[in-house]
């Protein structure tokens, strides 16, 4: 199994999307199997195939005016924001040599957002037909003893993902918000399409952390989550 | 005559929606050249052309929901 790790750092979001096809375009052609590509990007909204523009909710020209930038890529899901603040991990992944099963992929994809939240003490969430990571407002942490009467009701994202597939081959993937002061840009969208709130690793824990230390643990938890179901 | 048919896509996926036709009906494609973009749950994913030939017929279209199984499209085979 050749898997191959690349961090681009702080990158606009243009290049990683070439990157990740370049990578896709090796995969491809089998001169290996596998890659995780980290990062972050400047501000950027990406609008997926599910995409409306009535979601984002400034027009073009402010979003200009701000410094962010737009784009309509060929992922599943709606609009998006990214900024220096989250993590960002695309998995360049030929499911040949897993299980072609996308949801299973998805899924997996989730519970390896889960496992990386609980080092934190973090109590990641998942909802049925609400692809992500969501946080129980009402009790975020595990130490938390505070039971939800409305469990579910005050839910919160802190991670968004969306995929595209190519002839099995996996790219785009997942982002994670983790500084507190990088949830501003959300209000200018509807994030998913949907009215609803988003939070970030540093909110909820109430500590500082440093997306370098955050891309080691996701590195290992990544390994963790995906080697149990490669084919022999 | 060649049926493109919606492949196993894992367990518990049923169906899938049309997002994007590559090809016009009457348009000539070749093998393995992307033909359909479909969609389920965050994923989009595509399915290549199964042969040479000219796309006769397409029977779902871009927002049509289609289950496991069923034919997307005709290809008649050069």
């Amino acid at each position: 199994m050749d898997f191959r790790i690349f961090n681009l750092g702080l990158v606009d979001f243009k290049k990683a999307w070439q990157f990740q096809k370049e990578i896709f375009r090796e995969i491809k052609n089998n001169y290996f199997n596998g890659a995780l590509i980290l990062c972050q990007h400047y501000p950027v909204i990406t609008v997926g195939r599910q995409g409306r523009q009535e979601n984002i909710k400034v027009p073009l020209p402010e979003l200009k005016n701000r410094g962010i930038l737009m784009y309509e890529i060929e992922r599943g899901g709606d609009v998006t924001y990214h900024g220096p603040g989250q993590l960002i991990a695309y998995p360049v992944f030929n499911l040949n040599y897993f299980k072609k099963d996308i949801h299973l992929f998805l899924r997996q994809l989730e519970e390896l957002v889960i496992d990386l939240l609980s080092d934190f003490g973090i109590n990641g969430l998942r909802y049925k037909g609400l692809t992500g990571v969501w946080i129980d407002k009402s009790r975020p942490l595990y130490s938390n003893v505070c039971e939800s009467i409305e469990k579910g009701r005050d839910k919160q994202k802190i991670a968004s993902i969306g995929i595209a597939i190519r002839n099995w081959i996996t790219f785009h993937g997942l982002s994670i918000n983790v500084k507190k002061d990088d949830l501003d840009n959300f209000r200018l969208i509807k994030p998913c399409g949907m009215d609803i709130e988003m939070t970030s690793l540093e909110t909820v824990s109430g500590k500082d952390i440093e997306i370098g230390h955050l891309k080691e643990v996701f590195i290992h938890k990544f390994q963790d989550t995906f080697l149990w179901y490669r084919k022999a | 005559m060649t049926k493109v048919i919606l492949p196993e896509l894992g367990e518990g996926i049923k169906k899938a929606t049309v997002s994007y036709w590559y090809f016009k009906e009457g348009e000539k494609i070749n093998e393995k050249d992307d033909l359909v973009e479909l969609t389920t749950d965050k994923a989009t994913f595509n399915l290549p052309s199964p042969c040479l030939g000219m796309l006769s017929e397409i029977f779902f279209h871009e927002g049509d929901e289609v289950n496991v199984g069923e034919v997307l499209a005709i290809i008649e085979e050069s």
